[in-house]
């Protein structure tokens, strides 16, 4: 049995209310008035030498996706007074945003990685791993977060449309609709109460697979010798789960990510956010098991059960590159403009985050952890997946924040305190789960040759 | 040409093979050379070998496979020729990138997995027409053979194999 110890617990609240003051200044911050925008934003026009004010201006705006000629830009800024109340209202808005996409950055980030390691368990399961079994307690563990974070994440998302000024999604926005024809075409599947109604047929889907997966998991511990029951009913209800997770995963993609760029879509978006998920799962799975059995909590784990997740976390990053390059490459080849204001956003406004996490989330793992030798090395593995869960936080970063704040991001109070707000609830949830259970999951039919397992 | 004279113990099991590969590497007898007709998992270790540096040719001539497909396209489609194909901006190597991407990729894995194999054929001395160094057909098939050197210890070698459990034991001149 795993005793959740004092310390952690309170490091655990800790960060919550740390995070939570973060979160706090985030939001108290983010409301500027007219004039204190158009203040900061002729302080930037000073700045830039006179050209802040065009710049700014021919920065793509977020949710206005057209690309106009750069030319005439200066003129008409200093010309129109209509433009530059229209300007200073744009930029007021995606400054009000900021906090709110930091949270949602943050909360579907730790949901995902509990989506993801549900999604490993119920492969390793389905396709009855001789190895893995020995980790079911520490996934079981992971994905206890995933109800309370996937409740979190709809949360936010319908809140921002409701109490908030629809600062995360523009479809939201009756007013933005109304003169929007593209959206009003997408309109039958982007309306709050569809998104909310789907929002909960997933997370109900996914928490009920892991309710009785994990009651199977526990039955079949205490269950009479030679009684295999509660493993089978478990292999049956894995199947249908993986099922249900393909449609409903990639369905989610395109709700509570996709639609941040209700103008744009892309067919393997649901593949790529899976891949991002599946990869930091599986890099959870591993920091969690190493941190346990420093603590002599998992005897039964060697270094072969290490090497083994961490050649998942080389593949599936690869696997992951092997997405983004396809979605990427496919779009600038194209060039077709509706497409690939996407991209000449991110590139624009995002240089070194969408560049930079191409090299933390493929470079770095593909030369880390390539050597055998290397991934069976707790401490190498313990470093490559804190590069690789950084990155993809960065991934869901440059999904999410160039459609909010558009050119107005940074990674500074409200995205470090969202982090460590949700970072804080994962390890106090995830821990209190893992102590509720024995560690080992005894009565699993292929225990033994897991336990034996060696490469 | 100085004849020399070998051991051949053959058992028909591997697990009694690999049992006595550890009595004889006790006993501090050299074993020259086992053959068996199919891979016994541990065999290597057992013995004492020394682990395989293929992968690490691998990666080296993945990385030269890279360097070939990088120069080769800088050179064709950006300095020798730079044309507007579909408005493709061809004025550096790194603004045209991702259309390259495909083909630095595919070269590397041809470099790394071809030239993999012609040294693994090389360090292993296999090619077409080469005549078989098999001591016993029945290798091939379904018995496990292992030779050691005899230096005068014949007696003594041959009942420490026999309690081993080999079905057979032949002392054979081996011509060098």
């Amino acid at each position: 049995m795993y005793t959740f110890s004092n310390k952690l617990k309170t490091f655990s609240f800790i960060l919550m209310i740390l995070g939570a003051l973060g979160v706090g200044y985030g939001f108290m911050t983010s409301h500027k008035s007219f004039e204190e925008v158009e203040h900061l934003l002729a302080e930037e026009s000073h700045h830039g030498g006179g050209h802040g004010e065009a710049n700014a201006h021919h920065a793509t705006p977020s949710h206005d996706t057209n690309a106009k000629a750069e030319g005439s830009h200066g003129e008409e800024a200093h010309a129109q007074v209509d433009e530059h109340t229209k300007h200073v209202e744009h930029v007021q808005h995606q400054i009000a945003n900021r906090p709110w996409s930091a949270l949602y950055v943050a909360a579907f980030f730790f949901m995902m990685i509990a989506l993801g390691v549900l999604a490993f368990y119920a492969i390793q399961i389905a396709s009855q791993a001789g190895w893995s079994p020995v980790l079911f307690r520490v996934m079981e563990g992971i994905t206890a977060y995933l109800l309370p974070g996937a409740i979190i994440v709809l949360l936010i998302a319908i809140a921002s449309g409701t109490i908030g000024h629809y600062n995360i999604f523009i479809w939201m926005d009756p007013d933005v609709v109304a003169h929007d024809k593209l959206i009003q075409g997408k309109s039958g599947w982007l309306n709050l109460g569809g998104f909310a109604i789907r929002g909960i047929i997933f997370i109900a889907g996914w928490a009920l697979y892991r309710h009785f997966a994990r009651k199977f998991s526990i039955a079949q511990d205490n269950a009479e010798p030679g009684d295999k029951s509660n493993f089978k009913k478990a292999f049956r209800i894995t199947a249908g789960f993986l099922v249900f997770f393909i449609y409903t995963e990639s369905m989610m993609s395109w709700d509570w990510i996709m639609s941040v760029d209700p103008h744009w879509f892309s067919t393997l978006f649901g593949w790529y956010v899976f891949a991002s998920m599946f990869v930091s799962g599986i890099t959870v799975i591993a920091l969690l098991s190493i941190y346990l059995k420093s603590r002599g909590y998992l005897a039964f784990v060697n270094e072969n059960h290490l090497h083994d997740v961490a050649k998942f976390m080389f593949g599936i990053s690869i696997f992951w590159t092997y997405l983004w390059f396809s979605q990427f490459m496919l779009i600038w080849y194209s060039n077709i403009p509706e497409e690939v204001t996407y991209f000449i956003t991110r590139i624009n406004d995002y240089r070194l985050p969408f560049f930079g996490m191409v090299v933390m989330n493929f470079v770095f793992p593909l030369l880390l952890l390539m050597n055998a030798e290397y991934k069976r090395m707790p401490w190498f593995v313990v470093m490559a997946g804190i590069v690789i869960l950084a990155g993809h936080y960065i991934d869901i970063f440059n999904m999410i924040m160039p459609a909010t704040v558009g050119d107005r991001w940074f990674i500074g109070i409200p995205e470090i305190g969202s982090v460590l707000l949700f970072g804080g609830l994962f390890i106090f949830v995830v821990f209190t789960s893992l102590s509720k259970a024995s560690l080992l999951a005894k009565g699993y039919p292929l225990m033994k040759e897991s336990e034996d397992f060696h490469y | 040409m100085e004849a020399s004279k070998v051991i051949h113990a053959i058992y028909n099991d591997d697990d009694i093979l690999m049992s006595a590969v550890k009595r004889v590497k006790a006993e501090r007898y050299h074993i020259e050379e086992i053959y068996t007709p199919f891979p016994v998992h541990g065999l290597d270790r057992a013995m004492g070998l020394a682990p395989t540096r293929i992968a690490i040719t691998a990666f080296i001539y993945g990385l030269i496979g890279l360097t070939v497909a990088t120069l080769m396209m800088n050179f064709i489609m950006i300095e020798d020729w730079p044309q507007n194909i579909g408005g493709k901006p061809s004025f550096s190597y790194l603004e045209n990138m991702p259309a390259f991407v495909p083909i630095m990729f595919e070269l590397t894995v041809f470099f790394s997995a071809h030239l993999m194999v012609i040294t693994f054929y090389l360090r292993s001395r296999m090619w077409p027409f080469k005549s078989a160094e098999n001591p016993d057909p029945r290798t091939t098939d379904d018995h496990f053979l292992m030779e050691i050197a005899v230096n005068g210890n014949e007696e003594a070698l041959a009942s420490m194999l026999k309690d081993t459990g080999a079905v057979e034991i032949n002392l054979v001149d081996k011509a060098h």
